[in-house]
């Protein structure tokens, strides 16, 4: 049995964001961290591990230097990370996205006892489709949103959040499983994992690699092979300056009042 | 000399900068306030490998080095500086004489419990009448058939009333002063030997502050450690590595004061401006970098000496005596800088200047450290 | 032979109008509304697609938002949502009648099924979008209005370059929304694959009434047990009220500001809100903290809102929170600290601490309210 789990680096949405003047975002400048949601599929992974003593393999695509955090994860515990990097898989959506990682999944190998775990978005772009739709190119059933997750034999039962509540659902391995914040808290790196990390092995995928298995076409993948186009990215104008009322006083709140009534707010 | 880190190195930091922020900081305030000893964080910390850093997995330790155990300390005192002195002294004071000294009996028998930190370590060494002077040893040994006979106390003696595991020291034959001092291995449950009151203490006030008291104390012969005599150069050579543990601490508070200050400043606005504005505030803010810059290369340096099993005793003096002087000074002057905020205990940076003290005190007065630089140069 | 290339083979705008429970999801009647904008001006007809157990009897309500035809599909199976059963029904049906787009509210379930579909049907999907345009010149104008774009980049936004040619975009679907933790807004196309879909966030778009008498279509389809690979065991309701916020016309929300004496700030937003009429939201702090439920949460990885007024308390106004209540008509901001960032978006600033200002608040809108 073994554990998949797809990881992306994003940049830190939550420090200083520049935008570059042509509307694009400046990656350079930016931080770059682990997103988040997919630590939350790392914990769920590693907490199966800790059960089971099952085999934890990560995969991310992106630039070369990603493998830094994968020996991040390897040093929470995470035992194989496989690397997919390529100029060929570059600019795509994530449709593109979603049948390259399927392509290298499936390159590596899915058994019948087999779970694949994802975060349920990336912070970058928030779309949450990745999974699924890569959950769809393997022919896998998926359950996304998965705020617990219970494994007994090859059936897992999950908690899946909605808005209003949640519904308990049984699948069979091998599936799809994507994890939100709720489902655990991700455990820290730990000093012995960290010096344990680089001695790990990183597999890397290149467009050589791939480029064989059925699901990889130069028209399904890259910016050519992406289905959706960007027509123009901008900024949102800043509003214009509010008004900042003096004081902290009844006379200040007495002001605001007044104001909300005159203009028919209360 | 060359500090770039290790990848490794970089990822402890990364880690405990992490732990620091989510874990320590948001009780620091609090097990202050309380003197309440954050055992919670010692079971965190013992489940990441925190409390065994440096010595080899065969042992239960996390297979790391020196260095990244300084900066771990480093990371943990930037907000709690508490937090950093229980792994300083668990680790340098208790783990690392059983590591150097034990032989393979003892290493086998105390140290998985303790660098996986299942056991809390400490060290007894200073004496009410012992303290700077510690060859005045009053504690006693005295060897009856297959056990020693302990009778004496210690003060001051920090994880005191949390440990499992101590290392003691005590006269086994006053004739011989110095070379009369023996080192043994105590363990809690031990006849004859028990913990006492708890000091209330002006900074470090979560960490446990107490006396040790042996009263016919029995102690079994193989947890002697070292051979009988050998107790004072065991002491001698374990506090030139807790000296850099405590630098580590030092430094730490110092930056962690830096950082609070660098974040207030740019937020507080007197005469309508931001008062990191004003050239007082950056040079104030430039200076105090400046110094806890080269505290980091002295302790740094001091613990790469270490871990190449170079002799480090000028090199952790210095950097103990540097980082502590550094860490009081630069404290007091973020305190200036908050003003009358700074004062009150709303913001962490009067915490900080409580905690920066104790540092230029313990494991060696900065006037020890003077003295060991001396006559390490020479001067007699 | 389905193929999602064949851009001219495909007509019309479809939603996929998600009911739990033989509910209907209030986000079907924004989205039927936004349809009915896309299809006028497309000049096409717009259709359901319903899927449940005797559903039959929600399906009418959705001509009252222009919808002109709605296709229902039946069955025991698809009475409790399954992403198996419900990706084959609606891929079978896009298939067979080949829209040129499908939206999908983005609930947790429309996101679960909108990409599965997208990637069986081997087309684009845009997640969580903010705003959708057909018309070139209504996209322009938007553009004008929610962007900081100089008028030769908007000029150019009437064609995209597609391998090696000009391709005009005046008939492909623009979809916007935030990326980036919406530090960036993107507008996005999908041109050589049809239909064009989306989901579309939740309480952003408009509910619009443009009655008409729908169609109901019964269209045959196959689905057997086997098809799915998931059992639903239960769907538990929260038993907790939830809070609406998307549809709370004030919104007085707290932030880390409170954490001094977090019961009180709690109680004070209520008193707020109770007398304003409204419902406390928080910050992701407060959420993250445990001190309110996630339900409360207003912001990027929360809700987005739009109401009359925002009360924002104890919030600094991380650009995060801002993506999630800047729409808001009036925003008034209660912080300790002069320069938080939430005074940037604010129309009314008071600089103090809430714990004092909050009282006297409530008071000035007493007084207020009993004056008029």
């Amino acid at each position: 049995m073994k554990i998949f789990v797809t990881v992306k680096q994003v940049p830190d949405t939550s420090g200083t964001v520049a935008v570059n003047p042509d509307g694009t975002l400046d990656r350079a400048s930016m931080q770059t961290i682990i997103n988040p949601d997919d630590m939350n599929a790392v914990e769920a992974a590693l907490t199966l591990k800790d059960e089971l003593g099952c085999k934890v393999v990560a995969f991310t695509m992106g630039p070369p230097p990603a493998e830094g955090m994968l020996r991040e994860l390897m040093a929470m515990g995470v035992d194989e990370g496989v690397l997919i990097t390529a100029r060929e898989f570059g600019g795509s959506d994530t449709y593109a996205t979603s049948q390259i990682i399927a392509a290298a999944i499936d390159t590596y190998g899915v058994e019948p006892e087999d779970i694949i775990l994802a975060g349920r978005q990336a912070i970058d772009g928030d779309t949450a489709q990745v999974g699924p739709q890569i959950a769809e190119k393997l022919h896998l059933p998926q359950v996304t949103y998965a705020g617990e997750i219970k494994k007994d034999g090859n059936t897992l039962t999950v908690k899946r959040i909605l808005e209003d509540g949640y519904m308990t659902v049984k699948v069979q391995t091998p599936c799809m499983i994507t994890c939100i914040k709720e489902l655990n808290q991700p455990r820290y790196m730990n000093i012995g994992g960290i010096f344990d990390c680089y001695q790990k092995e990183v597999i890397t995928m290149t467009y050589e690699t791939l480029k064989d298995h059925p699901l990889i076409d130069k028209s399904t993948i890259g910016l050519l092979g992406s289905p959706t186009n960007i027509l123009t990215s901008f900024t949102p104008p800043q509003k214009g300056a509010g008004m900042m009322l003096e004081g902290d006083g009844k006379e200040t709140t007495d002001k605001l009042a007044g104001i909300l009534a005159a203009k028919h707010i209360i | 000399m060359d500090f770039r880190l290790t990848k490794e190195q970089l990822l402890v930091r990364k880690m405990v900068r992490e732990f620091a922020e989510n874990e320590v900081k948001p009780i620091a305030a609090e097990i202050d306030e309380e003197e309440r000893f954050p055992m919670e964080t010692v079971e965190k910390m013992a489940k990441l490998g925190m409390m065994g850093i440096y010595f080899p997995k065969e042992y239960g330790g996390a297979g790391g080095d020196v260095l990244s155990y300084a900066i771990t300390v480093e990371e943990l005192a930037k907000v709690c500086g508490t937090t950093a002195v229980i792994v300083s002294a668990h680790t340098s004071l208790c783990c690392a004489p059983i590591f150097e000294n034990g032989t393979e009996e003892q290493k086998r028998k105390y140290l998985p419990d303790l660098l996986s930190g299942r056991k809390i370590g400490a060290f007894g060494l200073t004496e009410p009448n012992a303290g700077t002077d510690a060859s005045g040893q009053q504690t006693t040994a005295v060897l009856v058939g297959d056990h020693y006979v302990l009778n004496g106390s210690k003060c001051f003696i920090t994880n005191g009333s949390v440990a499992d595991t101590f290392v003691v020291f005590a006269m086994t034959d006053a004739k011989l002063g110095n070379r009369g001092i023996s080192a043994f291995i105590v363990e809690k449950g031990f006849p004859g030997f028990s913990q006492g009151k708890h000091e209330k203490k002006m900074g470090i006030r979560g960490s446990s502050t107490c006396d040790l008291i042996f009263e016919d104390c029995i102690v079994p012969k193989e947890n002697l450690l070292g051979k009988e005599g050998a107790g004072f150069k065991i002491a001698m050579a374990t506090l030139d590595g807790g000296r850099i543990g405590i630098a580590a601490q030092a430094l730490g508070i110092g930056e962690g004061a830096i950082d609070e200050a660098i974040k207030y400043t740019k937020e507080r606005v007197q005469f309508k401006k931001r008062i990191s504005s004003f050239q007082n505030t950056q040079f104030q803010l430039a200076d105090m970098h400046t110094r806890m810059q080269a505290a980091q290369f002295l302790v740094y340096n001091a613990a790469l000496k270490k871990q190449a099993h170079e002799r480090c005793s000028m090199e952790a003096a210095m950097a103990k005596l540097f980082a502590a002087e550094a860490a009081s000074d630069v404290t007091r002057r973020a305190v200036q800088l908050f003003g009358g905020y700074g004062y009150t205990r709303e913001y962490p940076v009067e915490r900080m200047m409580r905690d920066a003290k104790i540092t230029e005190i313990y494991e060696g007065t900065s006037e020890v450290q003077r003295m060991v630089i001396a006559a390490n140069l020479g001067v007699k | 032979m389905f193929n999602s290339s064949e851009i001219e083979a495909f007509k019309n705008v479809w939603v996929f109008c998600e009911q739990r429970n033989g509910e209907m999801m209030p986000t079907t009647f924004e989205l039927i509304s936004e349809g009915r904008k896309l299809a006028d001006e497309l000049g096409v007809e717009l259709c359901g697609i319903l899927l449940g157990d005797n559903v039959d009897g929600i399906a009418p309500e959705l001509g009252k938002y222009g919808a002109d035809k709605v296709y229902v599909y039946n069955s025991p199976l698809l009475g409790t949502f399954t992403t198996d059963a419900y990706t084959k029904v609606i891929v079978d049906a896009v298939e067979a009648y080949k829209p040129e787009i499908l939206l999908f509210g983005a609930s947790t379930i429309g996101r679960d099924l909108a990409p599965r579909c997208a990637a069986r049907l081997h087309t684009g999907l845009c997640a969580d979008c903010t705003h959708l345009d057909i018309d070139l010149e209504n996209y322009q104008n938007f553009l004008r209005e929610a962007s900081t774009l100089p008028e030769d980049r908007i000029e150019r936004t009437k064609s995209v370059r597609l391998a090696g040619a000009d391709h005009s975009v005046a008939r492909d679907l623009k979809m916007t929304r935030p990326a980036f933790g919406g530090h960036l807004m993107a507008s996005i196309i999908c041109p050589r694959f049809r239909p064009a879909m989306a989901t579309v966030r939740p309480g952003v778009m408009k509910k619009r009434e443009n009655p008409r008498t729908a169609q109901i279509l019964h269209p045959e389809f196959d689905l057997k047990p086997e098809d799915i690979k998931t059992e639903v065991v239960e769907v538990v309701k929260a038993a907790k009220k939830l809070v609406d916020l998307i549809g709370a016309d004030f919104i007085v929300s707290v932030g880390r500001g409170i954490s001094k004496d977090v019961e009180k700030g709690l109680a004070l937003a209520e008193e707020l809100a109770s007398e304003l009429g409204g419902v406390v939201g928080a910050s992701r702090a407060c959420v993250d903290a445990g001190w309110i439920g996630a339900d409360h949460q207003v912001g990027q990885t929360g809700k987005t809102v739009h109401p009359k007024v925002y009360v924002a308390l104890g919030i600094s106004g991380a650009i995060q929170h801002k993506a999630g209540m800047q729409e808001s008509e009036c925003i008034i901001a209660v912080n300790k600290n002069e320069t938080a960032p939430i005074f940037e978006c604010a129309d009314y600033g008071i600089v103090g601490d809430l714990f004092k200002v909050v009282p006297e608040l409530i008071e000035s809108i007493r007084a207020a309210k009993a004056a008029k």
